[in-house]
Protein backbone atom coordinates (compact mmCIF):
# COMPACT_ATOMS: atom_id res chain seq x y z
CA UNK A 1 0.00 0.00 0.00
CA UNK A 2 1.00 3.49 -0.82
CA UNK A 3 2.33 5.72 1.82
CA UNK A 4 -0.20 8.80 1.69
CA UNK A 5 1.98 11.86 1.74
CA UNK A 6 -1.15 14.36 1.42
CA UNK A 7 -1.75 14.93 5.42
CA UNK A 8 2.07 15.48 5.99
CA UNK A 9 2.20 18.08 3.23
CA UNK A 10 -1.42 19.98 4.10
CA UNK A 11 -0.07 19.67 7.76
CA UNK A 12 3.17 21.21 6.82
CA UNK A 13 1.61 24.29 5.09
CA UNK A 14 -0.68 25.00 7.61
CA UNK A 15 1.66 24.86 10.24
CA UNK A 16 3.89 27.53 8.23
CA UNK A 17 1.44 29.56 7.27
CA UNK A 18 0.38 29.77 10.47
CA UNK A 19 3.45 30.88 11.74
CA UNK A 20 4.23 33.58 9.73
CA UNK A 21 0.84 34.86 10.28
CA UNK A 22 1.47 34.47 13.78
CA UNK A 23 4.44 36.33 13.79
CA UNK A 24 3.29 39.20 12.01
CA UNK A 25 0.13 39.37 13.83
CA UNK A 26 1.65 38.77 17.51
CA UNK A 27 4.58 40.99 17.58
CA UNK A 28 2.36 43.98 17.77
CA UNK A 29 0.87 42.62 20.55
CA UNK A 30 3.62 40.97 22.41
CA UNK A 31 5.47 44.62 22.03
CA UNK A 32 2.07 46.83 23.17
CA UNK A 33 1.58 44.08 26.34
CA UNK A 34 5.49 44.40 27.20
CA UNK A 35 5.27 48.27 27.02
CA UNK A 36 1.84 49.18 28.45
CA UNK A 37 0.85 49.52 32.42
CA UNK A 38 -2.78 50.45 32.08
CA UNK A 39 -5.35 48.19 33.71
CA UNK A 40 -6.76 46.77 30.11
CA UNK A 41 -2.74 45.11 29.66
CA UNK A 42 -4.12 42.30 32.47
CA UNK A 43 -7.54 41.66 30.43
CA UNK A 44 -5.93 41.49 26.90
CA UNK A 45 -3.19 39.14 28.24
CA UNK A 46 -5.91 36.63 29.34
CA UNK A 47 -7.78 36.71 26.29
CA UNK A 48 -4.11 36.31 24.86
CA UNK A 49 -3.61 33.22 27.61
CA UNK A 50 -7.33 31.59 27.26
CA UNK A 51 -6.46 28.94 24.53
CA UNK A 52 -3.69 27.56 26.81
CA UNK A 53 -6.67 26.87 28.93
CA UNK A 54 -9.56 26.27 27.55
CA UNK A 55 -10.63 22.47 25.51
CA UNK A 56 -9.87 23.07 22.16
CA UNK A 57 -13.52 21.65 21.37
CA UNK A 58 -14.99 24.70 23.13
CA UNK A 59 -12.75 26.91 20.67
CA UNK A 60 -13.86 25.31 17.70
CA UNK A 61 -17.72 24.99 18.81
CA UNK A 62 -17.40 28.86 18.87
CA UNK A 63 -15.03 29.22 15.95
CA UNK A 64 -17.93 26.90 14.22
CA UNK A 65 -20.32 28.98 15.25
CA UNK A 66 -18.50 32.48 14.38
CA UNK A 67 -17.41 31.14 10.86
CA UNK A 68 -21.03 29.71 9.93
CA UNK A 69 -22.31 31.90 6.97
CA UNK A 70 -25.07 33.29 9.00
CA UNK A 71 -21.99 33.87 11.84
CA UNK A 72 -20.23 37.30 12.59
CA UNK A 73 -17.33 36.17 10.62
CA UNK A 74 -19.30 33.99 8.32
CA UNK A 75 -21.25 37.18 7.29
CA UNK A 76 -18.35 39.31 6.75
CA UNK A 77 -16.44 36.94 4.47
CA UNK A 78 -19.75 36.39 2.96
CA UNK A 79 -20.25 40.01 1.75
CA UNK A 80 -16.37 40.21 0.99
CA UNK A 81 -17.44 37.54 -1.37
CA UNK A 82 -14.90 34.91 0.10
CA UNK A 83 -18.43 32.55 1.29
CA UNK A 84 -18.24 30.50 4.52
CA UNK A 85 -14.33 29.69 5.95
CA UNK A 86 -15.80 26.73 8.15
CA UNK A 87 -14.55 23.67 6.41
CA UNK A 88 -11.60 25.30 4.38
CA UNK A 89 -7.61 25.55 5.22
CA UNK A 90 -8.60 29.55 5.08
CA UNK A 91 -10.98 28.66 8.17
CA UNK A 92 -8.12 26.19 9.33
CA UNK A 93 -5.37 28.77 9.34
CA UNK A 94 -7.83 31.25 11.23
CA UNK A 95 -8.37 28.88 14.13
CA UNK A 96 -4.64 27.57 14.39
CA UNK A 97 -3.46 31.66 14.25
CA UNK A 98 -6.16 31.89 17.22
CA UNK A 99 -5.16 28.68 18.95
CA UNK A 100 -1.52 29.55 18.85
CA UNK A 101 -1.41 32.80 19.83
CA UNK A 102 -0.22 32.40 23.15
CA UNK A 103 2.48 30.29 21.80
CA UNK A 104 3.72 33.37 19.80
CA UNK A 105 2.84 36.48 21.91
CA UNK A 106 4.20 35.39 25.45
CA UNK A 107 7.97 34.41 24.07
CA UNK A 108 7.91 37.53 22.37
CA UNK A 109 6.67 39.42 25.67
CA UNK A 110 9.31 38.27 27.61
CA UNK A 111 12.19 39.21 25.27
CA UNK A 112 10.59 42.57 24.55
CA UNK A 113 10.41 42.92 28.89
CA UNK A 114 13.92 41.46 29.23
CA UNK A 115 15.48 43.35 26.48
CA UNK A 116 13.62 46.70 28.52
CA UNK A 117 13.11 49.99 26.58
CA UNK A 118 17.13 51.35 26.65
CA UNK A 119 18.57 49.69 23.28
CA UNK A 120 15.32 51.52 21.50
CA UNK A 121 16.09 54.62 23.28
CA UNK A 122 19.98 54.14 22.28
CA UNK A 123 19.20 53.59 18.59
CA UNK A 124 16.92 56.52 18.61
CA UNK A 125 19.61 58.85 19.87
CA UNK A 126 21.67 57.42 17.36
CA UNK A 127 19.38 58.95 14.74
CA UNK A 128 17.40 55.21 13.73
CA UNK A 129 14.13 56.21 13.03
CA UNK A 130 11.02 53.95 15.10
CA UNK A 131 10.76 51.29 12.02
CA UNK A 132 15.02 51.41 12.06
CA UNK A 133 15.39 50.22 15.62
CA UNK A 134 12.96 47.53 15.62
CA UNK A 135 14.85 45.96 12.46
CA UNK A 136 18.23 46.70 13.83
CA UNK A 137 18.12 46.70 17.54
CA UNK A 138 15.33 45.08 19.09
CA UNK A 139 14.86 41.80 16.63
CA UNK A 140 18.76 41.17 16.39
CA UNK A 141 18.39 41.33 20.41
CA UNK A 142 14.83 39.49 20.95
CA UNK A 143 16.07 36.90 18.38
CA UNK A 144 15.88 34.26 20.86
CA UNK A 145 11.97 35.08 22.11
CA UNK A 146 11.26 35.17 17.82
CA UNK A 147 12.80 31.66 17.47
CA UNK A 148 10.86 30.46 20.43
CA UNK A 149 7.54 31.96 19.29
CA UNK A 150 8.28 30.48 15.65
CA UNK A 151 8.85 26.81 16.61
CA UNK A 152 6.13 26.73 19.48
CA UNK A 153 3.81 27.90 16.76
CA UNK A 154 4.78 25.38 14.32
CA UNK A 155 4.96 22.75 16.68
CA UNK A 156 1.61 23.51 18.21
CA UNK A 157 -0.17 23.96 15.05
CA UNK A 158 1.08 20.59 13.74
CA UNK A 159 0.11 18.68 16.93
CA UNK A 160 -3.55 20.45 16.88
CA UNK A 161 -6.64 17.76 16.67
CA UNK A 162 -9.80 19.01 18.91
CA UNK A 163 -9.91 22.70 16.96
CA UNK A 164 -9.29 21.01 13.49
CA UNK A 165 -11.78 18.11 13.66
CA UNK A 166 -14.71 20.93 15.04
CA UNK A 167 -14.36 23.23 12.07
CA UNK A 168 -11.89 21.56 9.84
CA UNK A 169 -13.46 18.32 9.48
CA UNK A 170 -11.32 15.87 7.39
CA UNK A 171 -11.60 16.89 3.59
CA UNK A 172 -8.66 15.33 2.23
CA UNK A 173 -6.42 18.19 0.66
CA UNK A 174 -8.06 20.95 2.17
CA UNK A 175 -8.42 20.23 6.03
CA UNK A 176 -7.28 16.46 6.68
CA UNK A 177 -3.96 17.14 8.73
CA UNK A 178 -2.10 14.83 10.19
CA UNK A 179 -3.29 14.65 13.50
CA UNK A 180 -7.25 13.82 12.27
CA UNK A 181 -5.66 11.14 9.58
CA UNK A 182 -3.99 8.81 12.36
CA UNK A 183 -7.41 9.76 14.42
CA UNK A 184 -9.17 7.81 11.22
CA UNK A 185 -6.64 5.60 10.61
CA UNK A 186 -7.23 4.03 14.02
CA UNK A 187 -10.93 4.61 13.82
CA UNK A 188 -10.58 1.82 10.80
CA UNK A 189 -7.88 -0.46 12.43
CA UNK A 190 -5.40 0.63 9.65
CA UNK A 191 -2.77 0.67 12.02
CA UNK A 192 0.57 0.47 9.99
CA UNK A 193 0.06 3.25 8.62
CA UNK A 194 -1.07 4.84 11.84
CA UNK A 195 2.07 3.88 13.47
CA UNK A 196 4.27 5.30 10.59
CA UNK A 197 2.66 8.57 10.92
CA UNK A 198 2.23 8.44 14.60
CA UNK A 199 6.09 7.49 14.83
CA UNK A 200 7.02 10.12 12.41
CA UNK A 201 5.35 13.07 14.49
CA UNK A 202 7.19 11.61 17.39
CA UNK A 203 10.25 11.68 16.29
CA UNK A 204 9.23 15.51 14.54
CA UNK A 205 8.52 16.53 17.93
CA UNK A 206 11.63 15.57 19.73
CA UNK A 207 14.16 16.87 16.93
CA UNK A 208 12.13 20.47 16.88
CA UNK A 209 12.18 20.18 20.93
CA UNK A 210 15.78 19.01 20.77
CA UNK A 211 16.70 21.87 18.06
CA UNK A 212 15.02 24.87 20.16
CA UNK A 213 16.70 23.94 23.61
CA UNK A 214 20.07 23.70 21.51
CA UNK A 215 20.15 26.89 19.73
CA UNK A 216 18.75 28.91 22.56
CA UNK A 217 21.57 27.48 24.76
CA UNK A 218 23.73 28.97 22.60
CA UNK A 219 22.16 32.58 22.18
CA UNK A 220 21.91 32.97 25.52
CA UNK A 221 25.61 31.73 26.01
CA UNK A 222 26.72 34.03 23.82
CA UNK A 223 25.27 37.20 25.16
CA UNK A 224 27.14 36.58 28.72
CA UNK A 225 30.16 39.08 28.66
CA UNK B 1 19.12 83.87 19.56
CA UNK B 2 22.46 81.68 20.16
CA UNK B 3 22.21 79.11 23.38
CA UNK B 4 20.29 76.45 24.85
CA UNK B 5 17.01 77.34 25.84
CA UNK B 6 15.14 74.98 27.93
CA UNK B 7 11.81 75.51 29.60
CA UNK B 8 9.93 72.56 30.99
CA UNK B 9 7.12 71.44 33.26
CA UNK B 10 5.78 68.66 34.41
CA UNK B 11 3.95 66.95 36.92
CA UNK B 12 4.56 62.89 37.84
CA UNK B 13 2.98 61.71 40.77
CA UNK B 14 4.42 63.86 43.82
CA UNK B 15 7.01 64.63 41.97
CA UNK B 16 7.00 68.27 39.53
CA UNK B 17 9.95 69.68 37.76
CA UNK B 18 9.68 72.84 36.93
CA UNK B 19 13.03 74.90 35.32
CA UNK B 20 13.71 76.87 33.15
CA UNK B 21 17.37 77.64 31.67
CA UNK B 22 19.65 78.76 29.21
CA UNK B 23 23.05 77.37 28.73
CA UNK B 24 25.46 79.24 26.42
CA UNK B 25 26.21 78.00 22.86
CA UNK B 26 29.44 76.70 24.22
CA UNK B 27 31.44 74.85 26.40
CA UNK B 28 30.56 72.09 29.25
CA UNK B 29 27.34 73.10 31.21
CA UNK B 30 26.71 70.83 34.05
CA UNK B 31 23.38 69.99 35.29
CA UNK B 32 24.00 69.30 39.01
CA UNK B 33 22.12 68.28 42.11
CA UNK B 34 21.26 65.64 44.59
CA UNK B 35 19.86 62.46 43.06
CA UNK B 36 16.21 62.88 42.62
CA UNK B 37 16.63 66.39 41.88
CA UNK B 38 14.94 65.85 38.53
CA UNK B 39 18.77 65.74 36.23
CA UNK B 40 18.28 63.32 34.10
CA UNK B 41 14.45 63.89 33.85
CA UNK B 42 15.72 67.74 32.00
CA UNK B 43 17.94 65.87 30.07
CA UNK B 44 16.03 63.15 29.06
CA UNK B 45 13.45 65.98 27.91
CA UNK B 46 15.72 67.88 26.19
CA UNK B 47 16.94 64.72 23.89
CA UNK B 48 12.92 64.21 23.35
CA UNK B 49 12.89 60.55 24.79
CA UNK B 50 10.45 61.98 27.75
CA UNK B 51 7.44 64.35 26.86
CA UNK B 52 6.79 66.88 29.82
CA UNK B 53 3.38 68.33 30.23
CA UNK B 54 4.43 71.48 28.68
CA UNK B 55 8.08 72.22 27.48
CA UNK B 56 9.78 74.61 25.02
CA UNK B 57 13.46 73.26 23.85
CA UNK B 58 15.74 75.84 21.38
CA UNK B 59 18.55 74.83 20.61
CA UNK B 60 21.47 78.32 18.86
CA UNK B 61 17.78 79.25 17.58
CA UNK B 62 16.34 75.97 16.22
CA UNK B 63 12.81 75.14 17.84
CA UNK B 64 13.35 71.74 18.82
CA UNK B 65 9.90 71.71 20.72
CA UNK B 66 7.43 73.94 21.89
CA UNK B 67 3.44 74.33 22.44
CA UNK B 68 2.53 73.31 18.71
CA UNK B 69 6.13 71.20 17.34
CA UNK B 70 7.84 67.99 19.21
CA UNK B 71 10.99 67.18 17.28
CA UNK B 72 11.20 63.24 17.67
CA UNK B 73 14.26 61.93 19.03
CA UNK B 74 16.26 60.61 15.87
CA UNK B 75 15.63 64.10 14.23
CA UNK B 76 17.12 65.72 17.15
CA UNK B 77 21.23 66.22 16.06
CA UNK B 78 21.99 65.33 19.30
CA UNK B 79 24.55 62.59 21.23
CA UNK B 80 24.03 60.83 24.50
CA UNK B 81 25.69 59.06 26.43
CA UNK B 82 24.00 57.22 29.09
CA UNK B 83 24.93 56.35 32.85
CA UNK B 84 25.83 52.80 31.83
CA UNK B 85 27.62 52.48 29.03
CA UNK B 86 24.60 51.12 26.14
CA UNK B 87 26.63 49.65 23.68
CA UNK B 88 24.78 47.00 21.25
CA UNK B 89 25.95 43.31 21.93
CA UNK B 90 25.07 41.91 19.03
CA UNK B 91 27.21 44.52 16.94
CA UNK B 92 31.31 44.61 17.17
CA UNK B 93 33.05 47.94 18.27
CA UNK B 94 33.50 49.20 14.93
CA UNK B 95 29.53 47.99 13.98
CA UNK B 96 28.81 49.86 17.57
CA UNK B 97 30.68 53.14 16.28
CA UNK B 98 29.15 53.19 12.82
CA UNK B 99 26.04 52.41 13.99
CA UNK B 100 25.03 56.46 14.26
CA UNK B 101 27.38 57.79 11.86
CA UNK B 102 25.86 55.82 8.73
CA UNK B 103 22.45 57.33 10.00
CA UNK B 104 23.55 61.14 9.43
CA UNK B 105 23.87 62.31 5.45
CA UNK B 106 26.95 62.22 4.29
CA UNK B 107 27.43 66.35 4.06
CA UNK B 108 26.47 66.52 7.67
CA UNK B 109 29.60 64.35 9.36
CA UNK B 110 31.73 66.86 10.45
CA UNK B 111 33.77 64.61 12.84
CA UNK B 112 36.09 62.18 10.88
CA UNK B 113 36.08 58.03 12.27
CA UNK B 114 39.81 58.15 12.18
CA UNK B 115 40.57 61.55 14.73
CA UNK B 116 37.47 59.94 16.94
CA UNK B 117 39.04 56.65 17.27
CA UNK B 118 42.34 57.99 17.66
CA UNK B 119 41.59 60.48 20.44
CA UNK B 120 39.98 58.23 22.44
CA UNK B 121 42.38 55.60 21.96
CA UNK B 122 40.18 52.86 20.93
CA UNK B 123 41.56 51.68 17.34
CA UNK B 124 42.37 48.05 19.13
CA UNK B 125 39.20 47.51 19.69
CA UNK B 126 37.30 47.56 16.62
CA UNK B 127 37.22 44.51 15.51
CA UNK B 128 36.13 43.24 19.01
CA UNK B 129 33.03 42.52 20.48
CA UNK B 130 31.44 44.63 23.25
CA UNK B 131 31.55 41.94 25.37
CA UNK B 132 35.41 41.43 26.56
CA UNK B 133 35.30 45.28 27.09
CA UNK B 134 36.38 46.85 30.19
CA UNK B 135 34.06 49.12 31.84
CA UNK B 136 36.05 52.33 31.08
CA UNK B 137 36.74 51.01 27.57
CA UNK B 138 33.01 50.48 26.76
CA UNK B 139 32.41 54.13 28.16
CA UNK B 140 34.41 55.22 25.60
CA UNK B 141 32.75 53.64 22.79
CA UNK B 142 30.30 54.83 23.86
CA UNK B 143 31.06 58.42 23.91
CA UNK B 144 33.19 57.90 20.65
CA UNK B 145 29.61 56.64 19.07
CA UNK B 146 28.16 59.86 20.61
CA UNK B 147 30.25 61.97 18.97
CA UNK B 148 30.02 60.53 15.25
CA UNK B 149 27.15 61.36 14.73
CA UNK B 150 28.27 65.23 14.24
CA UNK B 151 26.09 66.47 16.86
CA UNK B 152 25.52 69.98 17.72
CA UNK B 153 24.42 69.52 21.61
CA UNK B 154 25.54 67.02 23.55
CA UNK B 155 24.08 65.24 26.46
CA UNK B 156 25.97 63.17 28.70
CA UNK B 157 23.76 61.54 31.71
CA UNK B 158 26.46 60.85 34.71
CA UNK B 159 28.37 59.03 32.14
CA UNK B 160 31.58 57.81 34.88
CA UNK B 161 29.37 57.14 37.82
CA UNK B 162 28.92 53.32 36.99
CA UNK B 163 32.91 53.52 36.82
CA UNK B 164 35.60 52.04 39.60
CA UNK B 165 37.73 55.06 40.88
CA UNK B 166 40.28 54.32 38.40
CA UNK B 167 38.08 53.80 35.18
CA UNK B 168 36.91 57.84 36.13
CA UNK B 169 40.41 59.05 36.10
CA UNK B 170 40.77 57.35 32.69
CA UNK B 171 38.51 58.54 31.01
CA UNK B 172 38.17 62.37 32.62
CA UNK B 173 41.57 63.27 30.31
CA UNK B 174 39.36 62.07 27.12
CA UNK B 175 36.50 64.17 28.71
CA UNK B 176 38.62 67.18 28.69
CA UNK B 177 40.21 66.74 25.58
CA UNK B 178 36.72 66.41 24.09
CA UNK B 179 36.05 69.82 25.48
CA UNK B 180 39.15 71.11 23.47
CA UNK B 181 39.14 69.46 20.03
CA UNK B 182 35.59 69.72 19.46
CA UNK B 183 33.63 72.55 19.93
CA UNK B 184 30.23 71.05 20.71
CA UNK B 185 28.32 72.32 23.59
CA UNK B 186 27.09 69.78 26.07
CA UNK B 187 24.68 69.44 29.09
CA UNK B 188 26.74 67.31 31.64
CA UNK B 189 24.73 65.64 34.81
CA UNK B 190 26.16 65.05 37.40
CA UNK B 191 26.20 64.69 41.25
CA UNK B 192 29.81 64.54 41.92
CA UNK B 193 31.40 68.03 42.42
CA UNK B 194 34.97 66.79 41.63
CA UNK B 195 33.75 66.20 37.81
CA UNK B 196 31.51 69.03 37.85
CA UNK B 197 34.97 71.46 39.34
CA UNK B 198 36.93 69.15 36.62
CA UNK B 199 34.91 69.56 33.31
CA UNK B 200 32.32 72.41 33.74
CA UNK B 201 32.41 75.85 32.58
CA UNK B 202 28.69 76.68 33.33
CA UNK B 203 26.39 75.37 36.00
CA UNK B 204 22.42 75.05 36.26
CA UNK B 205 22.23 74.07 39.95
CA UNK B 206 18.94 71.80 40.42
CA UNK B 207 16.50 71.10 44.10
CA UNK B 208 13.53 69.20 44.09
CA UNK B 209 12.61 69.82 40.55
CA UNK B 210 13.54 73.62 40.71
CA UNK B 211 16.81 75.59 39.34
CA UNK B 212 18.51 76.91 42.56
CA UNK B 213 21.47 79.14 40.87
CA UNK B 214 23.25 78.90 37.08
CA UNK B 215 26.34 81.01 35.72
CA UNK B 216 29.83 80.22 35.45
CA UNK B 217 30.99 77.43 37.55
CA UNK B 218 34.03 79.21 39.60
CA UNK B 219 31.58 80.99 41.36
CA UNK B 220 29.31 78.35 42.34
CA UNK B 221 31.71 76.36 43.40
CA UNK B 222 33.06 78.38 46.11
CA UNK B 223 29.57 80.11 47.13
CA UNK B 224 28.87 78.55 50.41
CA UNK B 225 24.87 79.16 50.21
CA UNK B 226 25.10 76.53 47.40
CA UNK B 227 25.43 72.85 48.15
CA UNK B 228 29.08 72.32 46.52
CA UNK B 229 30.66 74.17 49.22
CA UNK B 230 29.38 71.53 51.79
CA UNK B 231 31.00 68.63 50.62
CA UNK B 232 33.88 67.01 51.97
CA UNK B 233 36.40 68.01 48.63
CA UNK B 234 34.74 71.22 48.15
CA UNK B 235 36.59 73.04 45.91
CA UNK B 236 37.62 75.98 43.81
CA UNK B 237 38.55 76.46 40.11
CA UNK B 238 40.57 79.47 39.24
CA UNK B 239 41.60 80.51 35.94
CA UNK B 240 44.74 81.38 34.30
CA UNK B 241 47.31 81.48 31.68
CA UNK B 242 50.59 79.57 31.15
CA UNK B 243 53.71 81.64 31.46
CA UNK B 244 56.85 80.02 32.25
CA UNK B 245 58.58 76.81 32.46
CA UNK B 246 60.85 75.93 35.34
CA UNK B 247 63.12 73.37 34.12
CA UNK B 248 65.61 73.06 37.02
CA UNK B 249 62.80 72.70 39.61
CA UNK B 250 60.02 71.10 37.11
CA UNK B 251 57.60 73.47 37.43
CA UNK B 252 55.17 75.28 35.32
CA UNK B 253 53.99 78.71 36.49
CA UNK B 254 50.16 80.04 35.40
CA UNK B 255 49.43 83.10 36.13
CA UNK B 256 46.17 84.83 37.36
CA UNK B 257 46.20 88.52 37.02
CA UNK B 258 49.44 89.55 38.93
CA UNK B 259 49.45 86.39 41.25
CA UNK B 260 51.08 83.38 39.96
CA UNK B 261 51.10 79.68 40.85
CA UNK B 262 53.33 76.49 40.43
CA UNK B 263 52.10 73.17 39.21
CA UNK B 264 54.06 69.99 38.68
CA UNK B 265 55.70 70.69 35.24
CA UNK B 266 52.85 70.30 32.06
CA UNK B 267 54.12 70.00 28.46
CA UNK B 268 51.42 72.87 27.71
CA UNK B 269 52.71 76.02 25.38
CA UNK B 270 53.25 79.15 27.09
CA UNK B 271 50.06 81.62 27.06
CA UNK B 272 47.77 78.57 27.13
CA UNK B 273 45.05 78.53 29.01
CA UNK B 274 44.51 76.64 32.13
CA UNK B 275 42.40 75.61 34.77
CA UNK B 276 43.47 74.51 37.93
CA UNK B 277 41.59 72.81 41.05
CA UNK B 278 42.61 73.64 44.73
CA UNK B 279 40.50 71.75 47.16
CA UNK B 280 39.06 73.80 50.21
CA UNK B 281 41.33 71.52 52.92
CA UNK B 282 44.54 72.82 51.08
CA UNK B 283 44.75 75.91 51.72
CA UNK B 284 45.09 77.77 55.14
CA UNK B 285 45.17 81.00 56.07
CA UNK B 286 47.93 83.31 57.41
CA UNK B 287 48.02 87.35 58.22
CA UNK B 288 51.45 87.77 56.59
CA UNK B 289 53.00 86.67 53.74
CA UNK B 290 55.79 84.41 54.76
CA UNK B 291 58.82 83.80 53.25
CA UNK B 292 59.68 81.50 55.88
CA UNK B 293 57.58 78.25 54.34
CA UNK B 294 57.83 75.52 52.09
CA UNK B 295 54.76 76.47 51.01
CA UNK B 296 55.48 78.10 46.93
CA UNK B 297 51.86 79.18 46.19
CA UNK B 298 51.02 82.59 48.37
CA UNK B 299 48.33 84.56 47.30
CA UNK B 300 47.18 87.63 48.92
CA UNK B 301 42.99 87.30 49.14
CA UNK B 302 40.33 89.28 50.93
CA UNK B 303 37.75 87.37 52.94
CA UNK B 304 34.24 87.71 51.57
CA UNK B 305 32.23 85.54 53.96
CA UNK B 306 32.42 82.28 56.58
CA UNK B 307 30.18 79.90 57.58
CA UNK B 308 30.36 77.05 60.22
CA UNK B 309 30.34 73.77 58.68
CA UNK B 310 30.90 71.60 62.19
CA UNK B 311 31.59 72.05 65.65
CA UNK B 312 35.04 71.85 64.58
CA UNK B 313 35.09 73.84 61.30
CA UNK B 314 34.89 76.83 59.09
CA UNK B 315 34.71 77.37 55.27
CA UNK B 316 36.29 80.57 54.22
CA UNK B 317 35.23 81.87 51.09
CA UNK B 318 38.04 84.36 49.28
CA UNK B 319 38.66 86.21 46.78
CA UNK B 320 41.80 87.19 44.86
CA UNK B 321 42.70 90.35 43.48
CA UNK B 322 41.86 89.64 40.17
CA UNK B 323 37.82 88.53 41.68
CA UNK B 324 38.35 84.71 41.38
CA UNK B 325 37.24 83.17 44.19
CA UNK B 326 38.80 80.48 46.84
CA UNK B 327 37.39 78.00 49.59
CA UNK B 328 39.84 77.05 52.90
CA UNK B 329 38.79 74.99 55.59
CA UNK B 330 39.87 75.96 58.95
CA UNK B 331 39.39 74.94 62.17
CA UNK B 332 36.56 77.38 63.99
CA UNK B 333 39.72 77.68 67.11
CA UNK B 334 42.14 78.87 64.80
CA UNK B 335 39.39 81.45 62.78
CA UNK B 336 38.33 82.77 66.67
CA UNK B 337 41.80 83.00 67.09
CA UNK B 338 43.01 85.08 63.72
CA UNK B 339 39.99 87.47 64.07
CA UNK B 340 38.52 86.18 60.60
CA UNK B 341 35.82 88.63 59.60
CA UNK B 342 34.26 89.96 56.35
CA UNK B 343 36.87 92.08 54.43
CA UNK B 344 39.98 91.33 56.33
CA UNK B 345 42.63 90.79 53.99
CA UNK B 346 44.82 87.95 54.46
CA UNK B 347 47.33 84.99 52.62
CA UNK B 348 46.33 81.98 51.69
CA UNK B 349 48.89 79.31 51.49
CA UNK B 350 47.74 76.45 48.73
CA UNK B 351 49.41 73.41 49.59
CA UNK B 352 48.32 71.78 46.76
CA UNK B 353 46.64 72.71 43.17
CA UNK B 354 45.60 70.49 40.38
CA UNK B 355 45.93 71.59 37.03
CA UNK B 356 43.05 70.11 34.95
CA UNK B 357 43.86 70.91 30.94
Amino acid sequence: MAFDWQPVWLTIKLASTTTLVLLIVGTPIAWWLARTHTWYKQALSAVVALPLVLPPTVLGFYLLIMLAPDGPVGRLTETLGIGSLAFTFEGLVFASVLYSLPFVVQPLQNAFEALGPRPAEVAATLRASPWDRFATVVIPLARSGFLTAAVLSFAHTVGEFGVVLMIGGSIPGETRVLSVAIYEQVETLEYGQAHLLAAGMLAFSFLVLMTLYLVNGRITRSHQP
Amino acid sequence: MSGIEVNLKHCLGDFDLEVDFTAPAQGVTALFGPSGSGKTSVLRAVAGLERTTQGVVRVNGETWQDENRFLPVHRRPIGYVFQEASLFPHLSVRENLQYGMQRVPEAQRQIPFHDVVELFGISALLPRSTARLSGGERQRVAIARALLTSPRLLLMDEPLSALDHAAKQTILPYLERLHDEFAIPSLYVSHDPNEVARLADHMVVLDSGRVTAQGDAAPLLTRLDMPLSGYDDASALLVGKVTSHDHSYHLTWITLQGNRIAVPREDLPVGRHARVQIQARDVSLSLRAHSDTSILNILPVRVIDTRDISPTQVLVRLELEDGQTLLSRITRRSAMGMGIREGMQLYAQVKSVALLT
